[in-house]
């Protein structure tokens, strides 16, 4: 059992950091109806989490009051995900303080954690899937005697849990695969409960649920909040915001940058604003309109059950097209089968007129990808940069199956110098550099190789702000010499700023297109949320 | 810009430190069989000091190291490569008993031999277009072929030890180029082919990156099926070469041959430094481990002390070497996290 260590004066700071939370906001919502009066029982002071080269939480300030449902809000990157980690035990907080019912919390696992009454439901169910109902709610703290679990118990107590959630129907003893997504999530909540968890996390609970299931997961979440519940509510979706919310906290790149909004009448403008407002700076090289050329890439009709639809679109030779949508729409798979990584159930690809049938052919044709997961589908992290670097190439360095690694060196690190890898070392492990740096080894690849078309997927993710600087120029600069570039990403200034052309992705569909400098990026995030964020729309 | 590069003190230090891992390893490999040579002097100081038995046991260990040293290499590059393969005791069985059937006797030593690599390179095929189109989990693919395979060879044999009348065949344990066993020069050969064939050859590099990571590698355009498929084959083939080393040395073959060669090669590939979960390894630390196993068989054979001591040394031995693996990697990786 983890004991948090005391830190210096946090405990019982109810109302002195108040001044220290840092914005403009927070007192006026203090006062906002309903949760005045209840005690604060969650307080975040300035907490940071650094990983290697990007530093995830840069100060998030976060107030949580009993009973209440707390939205955080933010643009993919913004640190939802990093932040409800470290309340959960994953992650280790680097800097600042959190309490938990006015006592310093610093869960060392998440069992500590749950145990200290904080639950969180992830997006994806963190369930056993041939376990029972049952057996997934008390997952970690089996009811048992003498080492045997009691089974009746067990089953006796999730069906009074169920039945609290409202959920009377589902049988304790079914085995959690059977069961639909809410079915699951309702499993995960049921697990929260067990634990007389006193706050609830809840990652996008409305992302793997239809219409009619939202409703009765705000009916269930009423009725936890009417228990004195706190749920720290997180969402895209504005208008679940409007409805289920009483405060709303808002992400970007890390911070805090608005506390304790109401959540029903703060203005949709002053939301998106402070979700958006540039705090990193984009630097984009200037573009010169290239004249339009016969495409390159020609994907049509493209369709893969249960992730995209009837996708179709160009790339001309020096063209970059943008594909702007959120997690979950689709982007990546879509990416992934262009490039010949996922087998299309409908439609086809063609690069310069050949078919692309798989990897090996789009490789062979001179397409390129740089993955959305560096680490775990582009790089041998304990490799040198420059056998990454030709991972691609090699066998064509070689010599009768014999390698050439005076040769690969040799392109290596003329690669490197090209794109300024920093240190500028090609036998160093790719694990040693910052992401920024390995992103570059991932696009030096298909530089080394005859590439004519490079699919980017994210390719700032987890980057500092200098080499994406840098980053963006060697997209531009390979754009220049006649290489297509389709690019995702879920920063929409990023798109907006780097190509030519736009396209948003909304739930596997390519729902608009518009050239660059035709589309805003409030347009783009209002197509991306299906119209959520418009202006006026009613709460 | 050179000035944008890191400090050349920190370059170096980093790039000796990740020389250091694999070769200390093989040093403290040597350092193990250091040891071994002082406990056997300890324990027969009067054999010790007969410089011509020394010369010939040594040779001894050598010669008993050659076979499995062979299989070893194959199951060094499947290891690297992400997989395993159970079934090299099995597959060697099954080549030894193939090469020594009357029929395959009457074609000569060619056709022995012949017969012997054809049937390890089939094997590993099999095994290799089960786990690579057939989408089996390695350990039980290659575990059903252990089952399988000796079962074909005890089918084969009638359950009988075969003798080989070839004196070519027979002759191979015996001959002696140089002075130095024919077996110890084609475990040689086999180890620089290895070698050369791990980190010489666009081969080798598929294999570390299909074994490193295979979703990176696939999405570079290498074909991880067939390379899975191939792997599986060469370690089919090494045991081909073994079959026909074990039964010129037993101037026989029988289903009963090479048992537990699987766990002998994988322990000897793990004590040399391969990572279980693929992606790095070397052959040169596999041989090591080949030959610490070999050592501490002949140190209990002059002691006259039973097999059983020895099998329990072993697995002794195979649990520390993973455990400090296993530490060795842990530190590593919380190194870096910080």
């Amino acid at each position: 059992m983890t004991i948090p260590a005391p830190r210096d004066g946090v405990q019982q700071n109810d109302g002195r950091h108040q001044a220290a939370s840092g914005t403009d906001r927070s007192a006026h919502a203090d006062r906002a109806p309903g949760t005045d009066l209840a005690p604060v029982v969650l307080r975040l002071t300035d907490v940071v989490k650094i990983f290697p080269g990007v530093r995830a939480l840069d100060g998030v300030q976060l107030e949580v009051r009993a009973g209440e449902v707390h939205c955080l809000l933010g643009q993919n990157g913004a640190g939802k995900s990093t932040l409800i980690k470290v309340l959960a035990g994953v992650h280790h907080a680097d800097g600042g303080e959190i309490s938990w019912l006015g006592q310093p919390f610093a869960p060392g696992t998440p069992q500590a954690a749950m145990r200290a009454g904080i639950a969180t439901i992830y997006q994806e169910l963190d369930l056993v899937d041939d376990l029972s109902v049952a057996e997934n709610a008390f997952l970690g703290h089996e009811q048992s005697r003498a080492g045997f679990t009691r089974r009746r118990t067990t089953a006796d107590r999730t069906r009074e849990i169920l039945a609290r959630l409202g959920h009377p129907e589902i049988p304790p003893r079914q085995l959690v695969r059977a069961l639909p997504a809410a079915g699951k999530q309702i499993v995960s909540m049921a697990r929260a409960l067990s634990h007389d968890a006193r706050l609830i996390v809840m990652d996008e609970p409305s992302a793997v649920l239809a219409h009619d299931e939202v409703e009765n997961l705000f009916r269930i979440i009423r009725e936890l909040t009417a228990q004195g519940i706190a749920v720290i509510y997180i969402s895209h979706r504005l208008e679940e915001i409007r409805e289920i919310g009483d405060r709303v906290t808002v992400l970007k790149d890390g911070r805090t940058t608005a506390a304790n909004l109401p959540a029903r009448t703060t203005a949709t403008r002053e939301l998106v604003s402070k979700m958006t407002g540039r705090t990193i700076e984009y630097v984009f090289p200037p573009r010169t309109p290239k004249p339009p050329a016969e495409p390159i890439l020609v994907v049509e009709g493209l369709t893969r059950e249960g992730e995209f639809a009837d996708a179709s679109l160009t790339v001309a030779p020096g063209e970059i097209v943008g594909i702007a949508g959120l997690v979950g729409s689709g982007r990546s798979e879509l990416l992934e089968t262009i490039f010949g990584a996922r087998r299309p159930d409908a439609g086809s690809v063609t690069l310069g007129g050949r078919r692309i049938t798989g990897v090996g052919t789009a490789v062979r044709y001179g397409m390129g990808m740089a993955p959305e997961e560096r680490k775990s589908q582009a790089l041998l992290l304990d490799e040198p940069v420059y056998k990454n670097m030709t991972l691609s190439s090699f066998a064509g360095f070689a010599h009768a199956g014999f390698t050439d690694a005076g040769h690969e060196r040799k392109a290596a690190r003329k690669t490197a110098d090209a794109l300024e890898l920093r240190p500028r070392d090609v036998e160093r492990p790719v694990r040693t550099l910052s992401g920024g740096n390995q992103q570059k080894v991932v696009v030096g690849r298909w530089l080394l190789g005859d590439t004519r078309l490079l699919l980017l997927d994210e390719p700032t993710r987890g980057v500092d702000v200098g080499a994406r600087a840098e980053l963006y120029q060697v997209i531009h600069d390979l754009a220049a010499n006649g290489v297509g570039v389709l690019l995702v990403s879920s920063e929409v200034p990023e798109v907006l700023g780097l190509a030519d052309r736009v396209l948003v992705m909304r739930e596997g569909r390519l729902v608009h297109e518009a050239p660059a400098e035709q589309i805003d990026e409030d347009t783009v995030l209002d197509l991306v949320m299906a119209g959520s964020l418009l202006e006026g729309e009613p709460a | 810009m050179i000035t944008d590069t890191a400090p050349p003190e920190v370059r170096t230090e980093r790039r000796r430190r990740s020389l250091d891992d694999g070769v200390l390893r093989n040093l403290g490999l040597v350092g193990v069989l250091v040891i071994l040579v002082i406990v056997g002097i300890a324990t027969r100081p009067e054999l010790y000091s007969d410089p011509t038995w020394v010369r010939n046991n040594f040779l001894t260990i050598l010669q008993q190291a050659s076979a499995i040293g062979v299989v070893t290499v194959g199951m060094t590059f499947v290891i690297i490569g992400g997989g395993i393969d159970l079934s090299v005791g099995a597959i060697i069985a099954l080549a030894g008993v193939w090469a020594t059937t009357l029929a395959t006797q009457s074609y000569g030593a060619g056709g022995m031999i012949f017969a012997a690599l054809v049937v390890g390179l089939a094997v590993g095929l099999i095994n290799g277009v089960l786990i690579s189109y057939g989408k089996l989990v390695p350990f039980i693919a290659t575990l059903a072929m252990l089952v399988a395979a000796r079962g074909l060879a005890a089918q084969i044999s009638g359950k009988q030890t075969q003798v080989s009348s070839n004196l070519t065949i027979n002759g191979i344990a015996t001959t002696r180029p140089l002075g130095i066993p024919l077996l110890v020069w084609i475990l040689a050969l086999v180890v620089a082919a290895g070698w050369v064939l791990l980190n010489r050859t666009t081969f080798g590099r598929r294999t570390v990156a299909v074994g490193g990571n295979p979703e990176a590698a696939r999405l570079a355009g290498i074909n991880v099926k067939r390379h899975t498929l191939l792997l599986y084959a060469l370690s089919g083939l090494c045991c081909g070469i073994a079959a026909i080393m074990l039964t010129s040395q037993a101037t026989s073959a029988q289903a009963a041959m090479a048992n537990l060669y699987e766990l002998d090669a994988i322990a000897a590939a793990i004590i040399g430094g391969t990572l279980l979960s693929g992606g790095r390894g070397t052959i040169i630390g596999a041989l090591f481990g080949v030959l610490v196993f070999s050592t501490i068989t002949n140190l209990f054979a002059i002691n006259n002390l039973s097999t059983e001591v020895q099998n329990m040394v072993k697995g002794g031995i195979i649990v520390a070497a993973v455990l400090i693996q296993q530490f060795r990697f842990r530190s590593l990786t919380q190194l870096l996290k910080r």
